[in-house]
């Protein structure tokens, strides 16, 4: 069953086109923004910014080195900078090229990676970015964000053109669950509480929030009260709300689209060894990579589904209690 | 001129004197000394790839080339250079030292912890760096960027790229020239230092599919000048002629000496002590042989005309 479906949630714009949308209001306001496409631009949905700003808007073709060290110059010349590709090519292909030109001289450009995750289903592996959280959040001087649905994605594409340096934000393709109200408040390093609990806490981000709500609502059925708390800033992490989280609740559980290697659950898992080490659980995906299908069946395969998370739930709640 | 350049020319910030052939000999002679002593004492750089571009490099920020304010160094009117291939630092620091940017005192600590001349360009340690560099093949979409931005704030300011033979393996580099030549930046030059060699061996061996580069760039849309890379006169000229060219970007293929003739580089056939400093006896010999060059600064006493003009060793003692 589609996730969030078991709890009313309706299913909102992916989250690409929510940011393609913010990115045009933006455009409207702020003159001084550029976009860079790799000949993606109606993938990513820089095209909507790119339909009525011809003359800021740059394709420099299926190149992505060079879509970073255009942005890079663009932004030391004052340009705010935005440059977007798939997730996967941007952060993998051209991963030398942000390092040199963006994150160590602490370019401000910003960098969206579409099509994050499996849920991108037909196109297959070569296309998933299952890696880019990981690659992202290990170079310094940048932030680092995973929105989890349409409202999200509207407030952080504006937030983060309110602050100075380098932002990857990761957006998906499929249509995705609403969990929050339009207009709700997002502050970029501030995880948002989106249930109380006090068992054990799921700290998800991107599609897996809404998947961690529905996890909540099943446990709470059986007896367990689950605090749930979106990530949506991956770096910096908000380690004051993951110390709460271990000391109130003593369990966490985390839940993300991207391997289990160096991504959500292993920042998560630093901070809370540091902090207050209490029994952790992970949902993600588990040392390899997928292939072609339906979203749903592909988060079912690789067990990124609200019974998984209930499930890792149950066992980090046993832990505890040993 | 066109308009647009003689506008660009009279800013306030800028009054063009061009100094004389010889005196501009004479700073090039001066930053080679630099740059052999600073490498020397630091034990490490790259000497040899520094010394190849020190003419152009002369040309561009005291033959009137360039526009630039060392107190000022951010002056958004400025020209920007990019040394795409960063492991020429020692040449980069030495001129913008020259030019006031900052003390000279401090180009003895190249290379030292606590000191900004880092082994390869950090743009946020040191005024007048415009780009980070040391991973080869980044700069020439950087200048890119740069070019577009100027376009787009209707500022006249030109952006010249420094790359390497060697670092034209890299296929971003021709990513970059792609998309320059689609967007018509006209207002970006770019500098081959053609000195043939790269870290293992000379580019016949290592990547000899380089050439015809001359032909490559032209194909991908770039106007090419082609000129011997160490006479300051065929430098200059060729710099006045690529900023009349309209609606492309352009390239100066500069055929230099990697090493710029000194004996010690010119033993070592391999690659001309890629990233060596001299010990302090070739240190003294080098030297020697700049005093000696003095008055035969170009290595070459072929006519204009006769361009292109393959720069060799052997005619390094040729008359002006």
């Amino acid at each position: 069953m589609d996730i969030g479906k078991r709890i009313g949630l309706d299913y909102g714009l992916p989250t690409r086109n929510a940011f393609g949308e913010a990115l045009r209001e933006l455009g409207r306001e702020n003159e001084n923004i550029v976009v860079v496409d790799g000949d993606v631009g109606n993938s990513t949905r820089t095209q909507y910014f790119g339909d009525e700003n011809s003359e800021r808007f740059f394709n420099v073709g299926i190149a992505e080195s060079n879509l970073i060290g255009v942005s890079s110059g663009l932004a030391a010349s004052g340009k705010q900078a935005l440059a977007a590709s798939f997730a996967c090519f941007l952060m993998c292909n051209a991963y030398d090229q942000i390092r040199m030109s963006i994150a160590f001289p602490r370019m401000n450009v910003k960098l969206v990676g579409s099509h994050s995750g499996i849920s991108i289903g037909e196109d297959g592996p070569s296309q998933m970015a299952i890696e880019d959280i990981a690659l992202a959040t290990s170079l310094p001087n940048f932030t680092v964000l995973a929105p989890a649905d349409e409202p999200a994605t509207r407030a952080l594409t504006r937030a983060m053109f309110s602050q100075e340096g380098p932002v990857y934000l990761r957006t998906g393709r499929t249509k995705t669950p609403v969990v929050y109200q339009n207009g709700a408040d997002f502050v970029i390093g501030a995880a948002n509480r989106l249930r109380e609990g006090r068992d054990v806490t799921i700290i998800a981000c991107g599609l897996m929030v809404a998947a961690a709500l529905e996890a909540a609502h099943i446990l709470s059925k059986r007896g367990i009260e689950a605090r749930v708390l979106d990530m949506h800033t991956i770096k910096p992490l908000d380690r004051g709300a993951i110390a709460a989280a271990a000391r109130e609740t003593g369990a966490i559980v985390t839940a993300e689209e991207h391997v289990l290697n160096g991504g959500l659950g292993a920042l998560v898992a630093q901070a809370v060894a540091e902090v207050e080490p209490v029994p952790m659980s992970f949902v993600g995906i588990d040392n390899t990579y997928a292939e072609s299908g339906e979203p749903q069946e592909l988060l079912e395969k690789y067990g990124l589904t609200p019974d998984d998370i209930v499930r890792a739930a149950e066992e980090v709640v046993k832990k505890k209690r040993q | 001129m066109t308009q647009t350049q003689v506008e660009r020319r009279s800013s306030e910030k800028w009054t063009l004197e061009t100094p004389s052939l010889e005196e501009l000999q004479e700073t090039a002679w001066r930053l080679s000394r630099e740059i052999l002593k600073i490498t020397t004492k630091a034990g490490s750089g790259h000497p040899s790839s520094s010394l190849s571009m020190v003419d152009i490099l002369t040309a561009l920020y005291f033959g009137g080339v360039m526009r630039y304010d060392p107190h000022d160094p951010n002056w958004p009117e400025r020209d920007r250079f990019i040394l795409s291939k960063g492991h020429g630092a020692p040449g980069l620091y030495a001129a913008l030292a020259e030019a006031g940017f900052f003390d000279r005192e401090l180009l003895p600590t190249l290379r030292e912890f606590g000191s900004p001349l880092d082994g390869h360009p950090d743009m946020r340690a040191l005024p007048g760096v415009e780009a980070s560099t040391g991973s080869l093949g980044q700069g020439l979409s950087i200048g890119l960027g740069h070019a577009l931005a100027a376009r787009l704030d209707e500022r006249a300011s030109r952006v010249y790229v420094m790359i390497g033979d060697g670092e034209s393996d890299e296929g971003q580099i021709w990513e970059a020239a792609m998309s320059a030549a689609k967007f018509q930046a006209h207002n970006l030059t770019a500098i081959l230092d053609y000195n043939e060699f790269q870290q293992t061996g000379p580019i016949d061996e290592v990547m000899p599919s380089l050439e015809p580069v001359v032909d490559k760039w032209k194909a991908f849309g770039w106007h090419v000048e082609e000129i011997n890379g160490h006479d300051i006169g065929q430098i200059l000229e060729a710099f006045n002629a690529v900023e009349r060219v309209e609606s492309q970007p352009q390239i100066i293929v500069a055929h230099t000496l990697k090493g710029r003739g000194l004996s010690p580089f010119e033993q070592d056939e391999v690659n001309r002590m890629h990233g060596k400093p001299l010990d302090e006896e070739q240190l003294e010999t080098a030297l020697a042989e700049l005093d000696e060059m003095r008055h035969t600064w170009a290595f070459t006493s072929l006519p204009a005309e006769e361009k292109p003009t393959r720069v060799t060793a052997e005619n390094k003692y040729g008359e002006v």
